[in-house]
């Protein structure tokens, strides 16, 4: 019978399928963090279960973690005390770790794929919804909650109800300046939130096969924002290339065997999605949220909606909730709103790419005066290429924060927080109320659009700027 | 896990749509190493609000949450269950969850039960004209009942979780039953996947 990518994945990894029962999934990686784990252990010990496959669990630390001082202990008590739970629990259970202040230690999604852990064709969970991103290989990989991190730390395994099939195509081209995270931004604003709910997607079109595995990450990490329950790309040349080489990826004979499993793991011809949504990439324009959760956006040249217009009930309701605490009025011009932070960072746009991106925009101009600008590099190993090639000079020179790996100012659990009334301009993954700091108000944007609205101190992109001899 | 058949409690009108796991429970409110004591942290930014139904004295004492579309959005975080199961809800309804959510509560056993959007808005019609009202929820029969049937329709919830819910069992321990399962599974594994460290 013909099927899909996800299908194919799937029904290599089902140890048990029951009628009326989910199937039981087997788990090729298990990543873990410092937030999600800690009661996971609790309930092993207590129920006196060992991690059942230790070499298919991989630890580090960056919900947490400062992104400055790194070198010291940390500063907050509570955080303090939750990462040193993971590092007994990872001694304990014989679980590697990479803490903080380690060269591999970064953000978790960010992690898997520079070690090559991540490849086309496997199941890999984590207590984090945007474990999602490691579909971009091919791979079904989804967020998963605490009761489920213990239950395949303890099976290797998780019951799954199959989700149902749907394709996302997106043809032609992206227009110069525009990224996969313009594109994944226009596509949540035309399904909302729930739009994927309980579906695994497909992306794929001429548009998708053009992007870089950095822009395929970027597309894939957003699934969740639309409510998939995972988001995948076939996997292809510039998947194998990037894989090849990495410190855990096959080696020799292995990897033949490997690239020649990898190049079946495509959707047959004939075969059939539940649902197909088709989108054109040669339409897009840099795009931007102005509202409280990721599917409230329109294109960087539009203006803030105006609620009455929206036909739904629900919709109309949300938006003026969401004006009022975003403190916007309905038609100004996006490109007038005044931002005070801009971050660059996070599991959405945080790789070597997303940085070199950046520093090509900023080179030779200097960050507004009333605007800050942070960049936090996803991992270590992003900040020592970014160091090697000369990035975080220009970063400083422009004015920006230049700091330490982890999640940071994406979710705000560590000292890199808004204030309230606080606006930024960020190139995370959500802009739910407060999430970024109480009271704090977040404009999803690209990494282009993240660059130049530091510059100019509102929302812009990188053709606003007046060009400068560099 | 404590055995689920029916629950009747005072029902909760939370009229919002994308209620997302960043509002039942801010990051910051996460670094506890516990499953237990994440009520301060529940609806924390909306409970500074005066106006914010669980301040509401009517409303303080409620279990049952009946709650806008797309209901438990974003993060992975079984914190936002633990939340409301910890300030006393046992069950959630809504149109429309978000899928970690809805199978962190299984998993939890806090009872996420879908309706029809009119029954919702139904519920939330009746609150309004009964506040304090209590409404129950029965995962036998599937259905939610105001006192005087004012409203009475089915809800869904996969039989599987419902089961489970109703029998009280433990995941784990179920797949440990299938051991030899996973084991044969294991041994069909191709060498070449990747490993995190030789052991």
């Amino acid at each position: 019978m013909a099927k899909t990518l996800s299908e194919k994945v799937w029904d290599e990894h089902v140890v048990r399928s029951t009628a009326g029962e989910p199937d039981l999934l087997y788990i090729d990686l298990h990543l873990i963090h410092e937030v999600t784990s800690p009661q996971a252990f609790d309930g092993l010990r207590l129920a006196g279960r060992p991690v059942r496959r230790p070499d298919l669990t991989l630890a580090t630390e960056d919900h947490n973690v400062p992104t400055l001082d790194w070198d010291k202990p940390i500063a907050d008590p509570v955080s303090k005390t939750q990462v040193d739970t993971l590092r007994k629990n990872a001694a304990e259970f014989g679980v590697r770790l990479h803490p903080l202040g380690d060269i591999e230690q970064g953000i978790v999604h960010v992690v898997g794929p520079q070690l090559g852990l991540t490849q086309p064709g496997m199941t890999i969970v984590c207590g984090d919804s945007h474990t999602s991103t490691h579909g971009a290989f091919g791979a079904i990989a989804f967020g998963i909650g605490t009761s489920e991190v213990e239950h395949v730390l303890a099976t290797q395994t998780l019951m799954q109800a199959k989700p149902k099939t749907m394709a996302v195509t997106i043809n032609g081209s992206l227009p110069e300046g525009v990224t996969a995270k313009d594109m994944v931004l226009t596509l949540i604003t035309h399904t909302g939130t729930g739009g994927g709910q309980g579906y695994i997607v497909e992306y794929r079109g001429q548009a998708i096969e053009e992007l870089s595995m950095e822009g395929r990450m970027t597309v894939c990490n957003m699934s969740i924002e639309w409510g998939a329950k995972a988001g995948l790309i076939a996997p292809d040349q510039t998947t194998f290339d990037y894989i090849e080489g990495k410190p855990e990826a096959p080696k020799g004979a292995d990897w033949d065997a490997a690239v020649a499993h990898w190049k079946t793991l495509v959707t047959d011809e004939d075969a059939v999605f539940d649902a197909e949504i088709v989108l054109d990439a040669s339409t897009m324009t840099p795009f931007v949220t102005w509202g409280t959760n990721p599917g409230q956006g329109v294109p960087l040249g539009g203006v803030v909606p105006t609620p009455s217009d929206f036909e739904d009930e629900q919709d109309r309701v949300a938006a003026e909730n969401a004006l009022t605490y975003m403190g916007l009025v309905a038609g100004t011009p996006m490109r007038e709103v005044k931002v005070d932070t801009v971050f660059v960072g996070s599991c959405t746009n945080g790789r070597i790419e997303d940085l070199r991106l950046a520093a090509d925009i900023l080179k030779g101009h200097k960050v507004d005066p009333n605007t800050r600008l942070l960049v936090v590099p996803g991992s270590v190993r992003v900040r020592m290429q970014a160091e090697a090639e000369g990035l975080h000079e220009i970063f400083i020179a422009a004015g920006a924060e230049w700091r330490g790996a982890g999640c940071s100012m994406c979710l705000g659990m560590n000292p890199d927080q808004l204030t309230p009334g606080e606006r930024s301009a960020s190139t995370s993954n959500r802009n739910f109320e407060g999430r970024q700091g109480k009271g704090g108000r977040t404009h999803l944007v690209s990494i282009p659009v993240a660059a130049a609205t530091a510059v100019r101190g509102t929302l812009s992109s990188p053709a606003d700027l007046v060009s400068v001899e560099v | 896990m404590e055995k689920f058949t029916s629950h009747t409690g005072i029902g909760v009108p939370l009229k919002r749509s994308n209620v997302d796991t960043d509002q039942i429970i801010p990051a910051v409110y996460l670094k506890r190493v516990t499953r237990t004591g994440f009520e301060d942290g529940l609806f924390a930014a909306w409970r500074n609000d005066p106006d914010f139904v669980l301040n509401n004295e009517t409303y303080a004492a409620g279990s049952v949450l009946v709650a806008g579309p797309d209901f438990g959005t974003g993060s992975s975080r079984e914190h936002a269950v633990w939340a409301l199961q910890n300030y006393g809800f046992k069950v959630v309804l809504s149109a429309r969850f978000a899928d970690i959510f809805r199978g962190n509560s299984g998993k939890a056993g806090l009872v996420a039960a879908q309706v029809d959007e009119k029954v919702i808005q139904r519920l939330w019609d009746y609150l309004d004209d009964n506040p304090g009202a209590e409404i129950t929820v029965d995962l036998e029969s599937k259905t939610v009942t105001t006192p005087g049937g004012e409203v009475e329709d089915s809800f869904d919830i996969d039989d599987y979780t419902r089961w489970r819910l109703l029998n009280g069992l433990d995941d784990i321990g179920i797949t440990l039953g299938n051991k030899d399962d996973i084991a044969a599974y294991e041994a069909g594994r191709p060498a070449w996947k990747p490993v995190t460290q030789r052991v």
